[in-house]
């Protein structure tokens, strides 16, 4: 086991969510709930999983905590700061279902930006970059172009430049959603192996019932119309967790057990299954909602 | 039981693109397969056009033979009343000063547009309806502005159609950026200069270029279309305007010729540039 990656970080949890709502409006009407009474907390080395039905509001909660949008009430500290101060801060890092690579940049280029933007020196940004490529295992593609890569290959680079400025929380907003079983199965047991050399905590948004049970301390399961928390799984798999645990009964009691409590707040499996209109839906309605 | 997977030594695949292998001798061969056609095709077109004037016994003042153009333009070359090159210099300078005043002027309204949510409601509505105009239709005007005899009334020609696709192509670069590298960007903290300088200035190379290769040919079209209404007299649309009516068709379409030729080494340099800028773009284009 490595030393800790993540910068030292006050006790306490790293996200204390209280009293969240958020409506969309046009004009003066209010469109959609998205969410109602969200309350949560989330403590520090944790792997929480949001999960629910298309338009159940857990991609706008992910992106309220992250600060890329404002809830319309309740308050949501990331630190014990503001989500706002906590931005500035940067104390976070995102993933999102498209890996926002950069072509001009090289894939060690792509996982330096941030370092950059944060003023980091030459060295430093190269040293820091390399061994981040060596954790997601791209240590051979330093110099590679992102659209050389695969899929996953790609969605690598942008776990390895999310932790390359050492955040206190990854946010994952459906970070695997666009690939294929076999990869995304893969790609699980890298998050894992990377959370748990890491230390970091992280919150991570999927429309997958095994995905959440695989990767998380506790899934949070919610309901659409108004996005709501229904229901909060622990998820006591033993650790280290790997593809045989995919095999224990344990493992398919739990899966079940979400199954239910999805099932129990409303949201159909097929909602659950579909891959990706809500998060867009939603970014949509965010936009339209200026002002 | 289970089917164990290993560790993640390239669990998710071999990279889909392969930098090119030592071909480059591969390579020449490919682009000579890419060419030929169009090589072919353009000789054989000539070649008709050389024969169907003499099968069909056609006047020189309907369609001069090739043969005869190349040699008006050899006889008019360097010297003489019609002397083309020294006209097609003076023509490519006013075209290349009309394209950096229209490219400039593209790319401030541009930043601006781009910048300030408020610029853009006010200038794009104009550049577009300002677009709609016959801009040809300024050239006198340009003439009685800037000076008959003045080369500037010509770039100024040059200048104005150059601006609008530089403006509208470099404003589109500039705004429409992934809207996930913005959430990005803004998780990082990053400020508008920083944004600008990561992330949309680079996003809009790739239609700076696109752009520039439009503005190339129009910068030509612009001086050649502005020497028609008067003003200097050793310049390439002189030369036009005054070898057709002396009737001397051969000398006009090899100054034609060398309009066209200009405007084709015009546009090679801009992609040659553009290679050089942007590399990661052709080898996008190679992967899709």
């Amino acid at each position: 086991m490595t030393a800790p990656l993540t910068a030292q970080a006050p006790a306490g949890p790293v996200v204390r969510i209280a009293g969240v709502n958020k409506t969309f409006s046009r004009g003066d009407q209010v469109v959609t709930k998205a969410l109602e009474g969200i309350d949560l907390e989330v403590a520090r080395g944790e792997f929480i999983s949001l999960i629910g039905p298309s338009g159940c509001g857990k991609s706008t909660l992910l992106r309220i905590v992250g600060d890329l949008t404002s809830p319309s009430s309740g308050t949501v500290l990331v630190n014990g700061k503001p989500a706002e101060r906590a931005r500035l801060d940067r104390d976070y890092g995102m993933v999102f279902q498209s890996p926002v690579l950069f072509d001009w940049r090289t894939v060690e280029e792509n996982v330096k930006l941030p370092l950059e933007i944060l003023g980091q020196d030459a060295p430093t940004r190269t040293a820091r970059a390399r061994e981040m490529l060596e954790l997601v295992e791209l240590g051979d593609f330093l110099k590679h172009h992102p659209y050389q890569l695969s899929g996953g290959m790609q969605q690598r680079v942008a776990i390895a430049r999310a932790l390359a400025f050492q955040p206190s929380i990854l946010l994952m907003d459906e970070p695997f959603g666009a690939l294929d079983e076999m990869t995304r199965e893969r790609m699980n047991s890298e998050v894992l192996r990377i959370w748990e050399q890491t230390g970091t905590t992280i919150l991570f948004v999927t429309h997958s019932i095994p995905e959440a049970v695989f990767l998380s301390s506790r899934v949070v399961v919610m309901s659409a119309r108004p996005g709501r928390i229904t229901n909060v799984i622990d998820i006591d798999l033993p650790r280290p967790r790997n593809e045989d645990t995919r095999e224990t009964r344990r493992y398919f009691e739990l899966v079940t057990a979400v199954r239910e409590a999805l099932r129990a707040g409303g949201g159909s499996l097929d909602d659950a299954g579909t891959i990706d209109g809500g998060a867009s839906l939603e970014r949509t309605m965010a936009e339209g909602a200026v002002g | 039981m289970s089917v164990s997977v290993g560790p993640m030594a390239d669990l998710t695949g071999r990279p889909a693109g392969r930098r090119s292998g030592p071909g480059g001798s591969r390579r020449a061969v490919r682009s000579v397969r890419y060419y030929l056609p169009a090589v072919l095709v353009f000789v054989g077109g000539i070649a008709l056009w050389e024969v169907t004037i003499s099968a069909l016994n056609l006047q020189t003042f309907v369609l001069p033979r090739p043969s005869a153009i190349l040699a008006a333009l050899g006889a008019n070359w360097a010297t003489g009343r019609f002397a083309l090159l020294p006209a097609a210099i003076a023509t490519l300078q006013e075209a290349l000063l009309g394209l950096a005043i229209g490219t400039i002027a593209g790319l401030a309204v541009a930043f601006a547009s781009a910048r300030w949510v408020t610029a853009r409601g006010i200038l794009l509505p104009l550049a577009v309806a300002a677009n709609a105009v016959p801009i040809i239709a300024f050239a006198p005007l340009m003439n009685n502005w800037f000076g008959l005899a003045n080369p500037l009334s010509k770039a100024m020609m040059a200048a104005v159609l150059v601006f609008f696709p530089v403006m509208a192509n470099v404003t589109r670069g500039l705004v429409q950026v992934e809207p996930g590298a913005l959430e990005l960007m803004r998780s990082y903290a990053a400020s508008e200069w920083t944004i600008l300088r990561k992330v949309r200035l680079p996003n809009a190379l790739p239609y700076f270029f696109t752009a520039m290769k439009i503005a190339t040919t129009l910068s030509l079209i612009g001086a050649i279309v502005g020497e028609y209404f008067g003003g200097a007299t050793s310049v390439l649309g002189r030369r036009i305007v005054e070898s057709a009516s002396a009737l001397k068709f051969d000398v006009t379409w090899g100054a034609i010729l060398l309009g066209a030729a200009t405007g084709i080494a015009f546009y090679l340099i801009v992609v040659a540039v553009e290679r050089i800028v942007i590399p990661w773009q052709a080898g996008l284009r190679a992967e899709s």
